[in-house]
């Protein structure tokens, strides 16, 4: 799933500075799953939002809603009687979100209230690690399964650095070393061939196509 | 402005520190009127959305009663509610409350005098930090008003 963070309170603020009435919008998708951006996010962030506003005599009216999906037509549709009654609409979904709901609502500022932050899961609720980078050409089968564009801190294609110390990245002690972990487990599933074939220097041109990406299944087109 | 008479809304679990308020009162205990108390199953059914909620509505001060650590009747929703109300309290922060308006406590249901107490503590604190700044109907304590 993207896994979002909130952003700051006090930016937040800012950018609805000067605005009378928001829609506040929740999404259901995986901002929901990590605890950032859906109805119960949404609730809070319209109190505190709702608060700060109050205490400076300068209310703010807020509509709160959250829909299944922001980055799908129909589900942003359903807002579609909401948002001409707002200034400004502050989106709590990723950044494809947000920019559905701006994409959709010309008319209308939309702001994001969230940082997307990366591709990963739940180790257990509310710990959320990095798991993909979106390279664009996925090298798992060589790798055990691990990424080493999203594990390895320098995104090393064969092999650990010689930063690698018992196990742990040079970058912090915490962290765990991506190629070792590659390693260790090669050995484990006696695949260990694998990791003598050199990986050729990563294709960069498939990470962003050169451009904005875009995948299309031809059979579902009408 | 100590001189406010505080609303203090109470989030107390079923099994213990609502059966405290009860046994506080069977026993006659006397405590200060201005807590308002709401019983919920267990303290695990805490989350932000209901402390904000409190506070946008006017409340001086916020409080969440559970049971003992290690006693909570569903296994661990106390321990669920301590770093819900912890990271709350952040959260009013960043609005401009103070943290201290909001608290946990932790009382079994044989602890009528506790609960008292509690009450009395916490009334005592958050007439000192004076009213929120979003209660919209301060109450000035009777004598002095008059
Ligand atoms: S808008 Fe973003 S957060 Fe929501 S479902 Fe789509 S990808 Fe996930
Ligand atoms: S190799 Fe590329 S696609 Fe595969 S997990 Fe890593 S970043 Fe994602």
């Amino acid at each position: 799933m993207v896994v979002g963070e909130r952003k700051p309170f006090d930016e937040i603020t800012r950018m609805l500075e000067g605005h009378k009435k928001v829609l506040v919008l929740g999404c259901g998708g995986c901002v929901t799953v990590c605890l950032t951006g859906g109805q119960d996010e949404v609730r809070v962030l319209s109190s505190q939002l709702r608060m700060a506003r109050d205490k400076e005599g300068n209310p703010l009216e807020i509509i709160e809603k959250t829909v299944e999906r922001q980055c799908d037509p129909e589900y942003i549709d359903e807002v579609q009687s909401l948002v001409p009654e707002v200034d400004a609409v502050l989106s709590m979904a990723c950044g494809a979100g947000v920019q559905f709901m701006a994409e959709r609502y010309t008319g209308t500022p939309v702001y994001p209230a969230l940082n997307t932050s990366f591709v990963g899961g739940s180790k257990k609720e509310g710990y959320y690690v990095e798991r993909c980078q979106t390279c664009g050409e996925c090298k798992l089968y060589y790798t055990a399964g691990i990424c080493p564009i999203a594990r390895c801190s320098k995104s090393l294609l064969n092999g650990p650095c010689g930063g690698s110390t018992k196990g742990k990245c040079e970058i912090d002690p915490e962290v765990d070393c991506g190629w070792q972990l590659i390693i260790d487990r090669l050995e484990s599933l006696g695949q260990m061939d694998r990791y003598e074939e050199i990986m050729a220097i990563c294709d960069w041109r498939s990470n962003r196509d050169g451009g904005p990406r875009k995948m299309i299944r031809e059979d579902f087109q009408r | 402005m100590a001189d406010f008479e505080p609303t203090i809304v109470a989030f107390c679990c079923h099994y213990c520190a609502y059966g405290a308020a009860d046994l506080a009162g069977s026993m006659r205990l006397e405590y200060p009127t201005n807590i308002r108390v709401i019983r919920l199953p267990c303290t695990g059914k805490i989350t932000p959305v209901f402390l904000l909620r409190a506070f946008e509505k006017g409340a001086d001060g916020v409080y969440v009663a559970g049971c003992l650590e290690g006693d909570c009747h569903f296994i661990q929703g106390n321990l669920v509610a301590k770093p819900r109300v912890n990271y709350t309290k952040k959260l009013i922060q960043e609005v401009g409350l103070e943290p201290e308006r909001l608290e946990m406590y932790n009382m079994s249901a044989a602890m009528g005098p506790r609960f008292a107490e509690v009450a009395r503590e916490f009334t005592e604190r958050i007439i000192n930090l004076g009213p929120s700044p979003l209660n919209k109907n301060v109450k000035i304590k009777k004598e002095q008003a008059a």
